[in-house]
């Protein structure tokens, strides 16, 4: 399956911004989150299709992903 | 006294009189400072039921007992008064540098009363105090304004003064200070302006005694580790600023776009805190003894100076359709050029573009400016001008869009509370920031309990969004907490890392005294009682603690929070019941007098 990931902030740094992933069926979000070589201490906000959700939620094809580092308040 | 000066100057612009006060200790003791004393104030000596732009309002510069101190942000004061914009109480606060210089030069809180004759403005250098013609400053903006005052005054005064929105009474002017800070919300600038009275400046060589140097500089340790471990103070503001919600909010589906009739801008990367710290950042610009620094100087085409925030990006951003990022920081400048509140000016705007797109509002009205229209960038700078100078359909605009869209019989187009323009978060996709929103002392506003912070960024712990239950007590909690912060002098950012206990420790040190943190959100209790039974006795009732008909009959069309309204008349018993009003939403006898008002 292939999901879409949107990076930010200083998540972007050596990896891009949006990137589409190849991913073995049933794998979850900490799956994806190994495969972009970003560290759980790194994740702050998490969403799939704009809602929170945890790092061990199944993926299914076609998801957005959106992770943040811990970021700011206005 | 210790933190406090213990001193108030109270001037009164109609007779030119100028008298020292001794500051009330019990008062103060129990009100804090701030954003609480100064309310207090204002219940003691102003009439609730007052026309705001008449002689009779006051308005008050009041800095908190933390204020001028070494402890994180220690720099903010408070411009309280009646709003001329919501008929409320309005507190709007202000870090920079003023309100530091205003506790060096040994006071507590400057109470200016009536009106004068002719535009003046105020010198203090220490007790020195005068009041001085500003007829050649009148009309000028901001850069001129603080060049001149600095020319006369030396490059070491600090400056508060309006520009020329708040001279000619724009509903939506802010205070201005240090140039470009400012004390943006409610219509504080006009207030100002009915007075006649032009600037501030302020010299002081003092130093705010400390009651225990030993705790301070152990309670001061504790608190900056705190945010410096802290991701989104110690990292997130300081790399990219308040802008990196740009991105988190649209991402959540609740970014309000073409005056909240979407809630996912398309182009939202273009004018976000990554595409700002990648092309127009140039340098970080912190408040007096600030270790976040999350204020941007930044600098595109021949404009430069400090911002944007969030609020602002989004205002005339996504709220106006905008996505050119150079267009934005350019309304913004000429919002601190002319003294505009940010989020109301550009919330205008946003109104203004959804009257021209019903037709209600005609390509005539413009005169010779360009049409307001959603997505047109050339607009949103050139009216932003005409806002700031109050001319032709610019004097419309800068009644802020209640008035606005009222004159066209559409008041429900105007995505405000209490008459104040909404900031930039959708309620409908955040359930408690919603309730916050309605409920707010001073209408729209994001500042006055944050419910962002754990409905979305997760602190201090992560709640669902979407869920209705247990908010309305985590709304109540942020609103006390928050009425405390704003009342001791610290910026409320520094609550993303310190609790209650951590803000009571640098009081005690400072102040000497052993409150504890529960006594502390128990003052801000306090104060949001008092502001509410202002605003009674003003006569804005519970009938106006509500959201927009939009934000509560109309679904989110699209995006992660499509479907959604906001279920506020659900919400709102049990908010009532948890702060011990009434179900009408009044404060019951038994409430004040547990609080001890």
């Amino acid at each position: 399956m292939k999901v879409e990931a949107r990076l930010f902030a200083t998540l972007r740094e050596g990896r891009g911004k949006v990137l589409g992933i190849e991913l073995p069926e049933g794998a979850t979000v900490a799956d994806l989150a190994a495969r972009l070589t970003i560290g759980r201490k790194d994740i702050a906000i998490l969403l799939v299709g704009g809602r929170d959700a945890a790092l061990d939620k199944p993926l299914s094809d076609g998801d957005v992903v959106s992770i943040f580092p811990p970021v700011g308040g206005g | 006294m210790y933190g406090y000066n213990g001193k108030i100057l109270r001037v009164n612009l109609t007779d030119r009189s100028i008298k020292v006060e001794a500051l009330d200790e019990a008062k103060a003791r129990k009100y804090i400072g701030g954003r609480g004393l100064g309310t207090r104030m204002m219940m003691d000596e102003v009439d609730p039921s007052v026309d705001a732009l008449s002689p009779a309002n006051k308005l008050m510069i009041v800095t908190g007992p933390l204020t001028g101190t070494a402890t994180p942000t220690g720099g903010r004061y408070m411009a309280v008064t009646k709003s001329p914009l919501t008929g409320t109480i309005a507190s709007s606060n202000s870090g920079g540098y003023f309100g530091a210089e205003l506790k060096f030069a040994g006071w507590d809180a400057i109470i200016l009363e009536g009106k004068a004759s002719a535009p003046v403005y105020m010198n203090v250098v220490d007790d020195t105090v005068e009041l001085l013609d500003a007829a050649p400053l009148w009309g000028k903006a901001l850069s001129e304004t603080t060049d001149a005052l600095e020319a006369a005054h030396g490059a070491k005064a600090r400056i508060l003064a309006i520009g020329p929105a708040g001279e000619r009474l724009s509903l939506l002017a802010a205070i201005m200070n240090d140039r470009w800070r400012a004390a943006g919300r409610s219509g504080v600038g006009a207030v100002m302006g009915s007075k006649n009275l032009k600037a501030i400046v302020v010299k002081g060589s003092g130093k705010v005694a400390v009651a225990d140097e030993a705790a301070l500089k152990d309670a001061f340790a504790v608190c900056m580790r705190k945010i410096k471990d802290n991701g989104v103070t110690g990292t997130g503001l300081p790399t990219y600023g308040t802008a990196v919600l740009v991105n988190i909010i649209n991402e959540n589906g609740v970014f309000p776009t073409n005056n909240f009739q979407e809630a996912v801008f398309d182009k939202a990367e273009d004018i976000s805190g990554e595409a700002l710290a990648e092309k127009y950042l140039k340098k970080k610009d912190p408040c007096f003894r600030c270790p976040i620094a999350c204020g941007r100087y930044c600098e595109v085409d021949d404009v430069k100076g400090g911002g944007p925030e969030y609020e602002t990006i989004w205002a005339f951003g996504g709220d106006c359709g905008v996505s050119s990022l150079g267009e934005i920081i350019k309304a913004n400048y000429w919002c601190n050029e002319y003294g505009l509140d940010t989020i109301s000016a550009g919330a205008t705007l946003a109104a203004a573009m959804e009257l021209y797109q019903r037709g209600l509002v005609k390509k005539a009205d413009f005169g010779d400016g360009p049409a307001l229209e959603f997505g047109n960038a050339d607009s949103i700078v050139e009216w932003t001008k005409r806002m700031g100078r109050v001319e032709g359909f610019g004097a419309k605009l800068a009644q802020g869009s209640y008035r606005l869209c009222e004159s066209y019989g559409v008041p429900e187009l105007s995505m405000t509370v209490k008459k104040q323009e909404l900031p930039a978060y959708d309620p409908r996709g955040i359930m408690g920031h919603g309730v916050q929103y309605a409920t707010s002392n001073r209408g729209g506003c994001h500042v006055r309990g944050y419910m962002i912070s754990p409905e979305i960024l997760g602190l201090p712990e992560k709640l669902d969004r979407l869920e209705t239950a247990g908010k309305p007590g985590w709304a109540k909690v942020f609103q006390d907490f928050t009425a405390a912060i704003d009342s001791v002098g610290l910026c409320l950012f520094t609550s993303f890392a310190m609790g209650a206990d951590d803000y009571a420790a640098l009081y005690n040190a400072v102040c000497g005294g052993g409150i504890t943190g529960a006594d502390f959100v128990t003052a801000g209790e306090r104060i949001w009682n008092l502001e509410k039974r202002y605003n009674l006795a003003a006569g804005i009732g519970p009938d106006q603690d509500t959201l927009p008909p939009r934000l509560l009959e109309e679904p989110v069309p699209a995006g992660p929070s499509k479907g959604l309204v906001h279920p506020l008349a659900k919400m709102l018993p049990e908010y009532y019941s948890l702060r011990g009003w009434d179900a009408k939403g009044v404060p019951t006898e038994a409430k004040l007098k547990a609080l001890g008002l």
